[in-house]
């Protein structure tokens, strides 16, 4: 947690001019043309790669409008968190991202969300394949019945990557801060572990797959002050090799650990809106909105 | 509500009298509805004791001439000739347990794929429709899917099923030359497999819809297909309701009496082909007890009752080990 800003950032500099790691050619979500997105007019001195492009996103679940018009970039190994009062519509939009919203009856989506420059929701984009690039972890830890091992190996198990998967559970569990404490019973059932251990192996469980993006939601808002600050120094090693996308409530916590802070809020309507978008320290120093002043100083609502 | 009633003003009729009345007179409705609940069942529990024991009791006793007879070997004699007194549970033993074994593995694959789709592949509109339908299968009486057995089943069997299993794997023996009739063990494991498809399969829908919505949006957001999900985290978290399911299923295809009577030919031989006319220890029974030629035969049959009661009770313990075994990995 004392990771400052400014030397997250210089460290951000020097990975971005070494030569890209995941070149977007890599990242080929369907066979269409590659759109490389413009940078935005507001866009700091460093272009960094945009891995999110949004813009006049909606969704709506059956009738009822649940977010409007959502236009943001999300940026490559910043931590980006997505914060604003209870229903309005932050889930919605981070499971907008990789497309977990999909199977619930009624959810509609409009506008253009990009990813590396592909349309999310175009005809040829494969909801799976995004999911493989973009790992989710959930509010309520989520392990499954089965080993710590087999939690971590499952993923990619599945997906063939069968070689070495000794050193990729091991790997895994070490990126998620979890290693030290299960060496010794990987073959115990991951019920057994606590709340902030399921938590971390749900981190590890998704980075296994070594995916491109890290989505959060609410990841400690079940954990004691120890586990979320350990899920939160956490958060800070994997924007060095992630981006990170988070959910919280908590506003101490994205002052804590976001690079970026988008501020969601619900109009009259209760529709929910992005309200505002900016560094995380000038969204909490100077809002420019009255909304987000009232928000961060606890008068909402 | 009561602790509602506490924290707010007490409205103007109810002084601290009445609801001390209110509380006192809740508290004894509270009271006696437990005293009822508790006393009946513990009637619930006397009634399933007394039942099990004189089920028990009647059986053992009457065969108990057949048992001093023929004693435990009577379940692997085959021959059962009434005049001759020679009579042996074989052929029904293996009967039962070959159309019953036949009708679950069906009954399995089927309504284990109908509960998947059901429970987690249908969109909603179609699973409302399709599941009362199978529940519906349940409602049908037995002795009418025996008919549609007769009418149906037991010609498509004999001239369609037999020669395309004949032409396949002839060489197994398992197919064989069927009676004109269509009357066979495999007739028979068809109506059963009929019977107990709408166990399995209502039964596995409720138990994949069990499995936590959280689980399966862990698995999918690890870029698992549908299909990796449901065989990486649905079925081994429910094979053990799974297997239970099939367990019942399996008691009543045993159990079936009537609708096999009226397909499996009421032969009481022993031979590897499926479409030779047959018999269960359950049909036999319902046939025979009328009329039996004489006191041996009837206590015979009461054997065999034993016989289906035995291996009624031995599954149903093979299953509890199972079912346990699956809970303690979780
Ligand atoms: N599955 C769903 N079906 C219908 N409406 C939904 C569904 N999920 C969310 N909504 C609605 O969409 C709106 C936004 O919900 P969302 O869960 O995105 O809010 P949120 O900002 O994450 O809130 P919280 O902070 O409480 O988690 C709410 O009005 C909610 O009722
Ligand atoms: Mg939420």
């Amino acid at each position: 947690m004392s990771v400052s800003e400014t030397t997250t950032d210089e460290f951000d500099d020097t990975l971005i001019a070494e030569p890209d790691r995941s070149a977007p050619a890599r990242i080929r979500l369907s066979p269409g043309p590659t759109r490389r997105p413009t940078p935005e007019p507001a866009a700091p001195a460093i272009t960094r790669q945009i891995v999110f492009d949004a813009r006049g996103v909606w969704v709506d679940y059956g009738a009822k409008r649940a977010l409007e018009d959502v236009t943001m970039t999300i940026e490559r190994n910043l931590a980006t968190a997505l914060i604003g009062p209870s229903g309005c519509g932050k889930s919605t939009f981070l499971r907008c991202l990789n497309r977990m919203n999909d199977s619930i009856p009624g959810f509609s989506v409009g506008g253009e969300l990009r990813y590396h420059g592909h349309d999310l929701y175009g005809p040829t984009a494969n909801r799976v394949e995004v999911r493989r690039r973009i790992g989710m972890v959930f509010q309520k830890p989520n392990p499954f019945p089965k080993s710590i091992y087999d939690n971590v190996a499952w993923a990619p198990r599945n997906l063939g990557m069968k070689d070495g998967l000794d050193e990729r559970v091991e790997r895994a569990l070490r990126g998620a801060a979890l290693w030290d404490e299960v060496k010794d019973r990987l073959k115990q059932s991951a019920l057994g572990l606590s709340g902030g251990q399921q938590q971390r192996l749900c981190i590890a469980r998704a980075i296994a797959v070594e995916p491109d993006v890290v989505l959060l939601d609410e990841p400690a808002s079940a954990l004691d002050p120890i586990a979320t600050a350990s899920i939160e120094d956490l958060i800070h090693e994997l924007k060095l090799r992630y981006t990170i996308v988070i959910v919280t409530h908590n506003m101490q916590q994205a002052m804590r650990v976001a690079d970026r802070t988008a501020f969601f809020s619900l109009d009259e309507n209760r529709t929910g809106a992005l309200i505002e978008y900016a560094d995380t320290k000038t969204l909490f120093s100077h809002p420019a909105d009255s909304r987000t002043r009232d928000y961060i100083t606890g008068q909402f609502g | 509500m009561r602790r509602m009633s506490a924290l707010s003003p007490a409205p103007p009729l109810s002084g601290p009298a009445q609801e001390r009345a209110r509380r006192a007179r809740l508290r004894l409705t509270d009271l006696r509805a437990s005293r009822t609940l508790t006393v009946l069942a513990w009637i619930g529990a006397a009634v399933i004791v007394i039942t099990m024991g004189s089920v028990g009791f009647q059986v053992i006793r009457g065969a108990s001439e057949a048992i001093g007879r023929f004693g435990p070997l009577f379940a692997f004699h085959a021959a059962w000739i009434p005049n001759l007194n020679k009579l042996g549970g074989l052929s029904y033993l293996y009967g039962s347990l070959v159309t019953s074994l036949v009708s679950l593995v069906f009954a399995t694959i089927l309504g284990v794929s109908i509960g998947i789709f059901l429970a987690l592949l249908a969109p909603r509109p179609v699973a409302n429709v399709i599941g009362p339908l199978v529940e519906m299968l349940a409602a049908i009486p037995t002795v009418v899917l025996g008919l549609i057995g007769i009418i149906v089943i037991s010609p498509f069997s004999a001239h369609t099923l037999e020669p395309l299993f004949h032409g396949v794997l002839g060489w197994t023996g398992l197919f064989g030359a069927p009676a004109q009739n269509g009357a066979s063990l495999f007739t028979a494991s068809l109506v059963l497999t009929i019977m107990v498809l709408p166990i399995i399969s209502a039964l596995s829908r409720d138990i994949f819809r069990t499995v936590p919505q959280e689980l399966r949006d862990g698995a999918e957001a690890l870029g698992a297909t549908r299909w990796e999900m449901i065989r990486g985290v649905v079925l081994p978290t429910t094979v053990s309701g799974i297997t239970g399911a099939c367990v019942l299923g399996f008691a009543r295809a045993m159990g079936e009496a009537i609708a096999v009577t009226q397909v499996v030919g009421n032969a009481s031989l022993i031979h590897a082909n499926l479409f030779f006319p047959g018999t269960t220890l359950a049909s036999a029974i319902a046939n025979q007890f009328e009329s039996p030629q004489n006191s041996l035969t009837e206590s015979a049959l009461y054997y065999l009752a034993l016989i289906l009661l035995i291996v009624g009770v031995l599954t149903s313990i093979v299953s509890r080990r199972i079912i346990s075994r699956g809970a303690k990995l979780t």
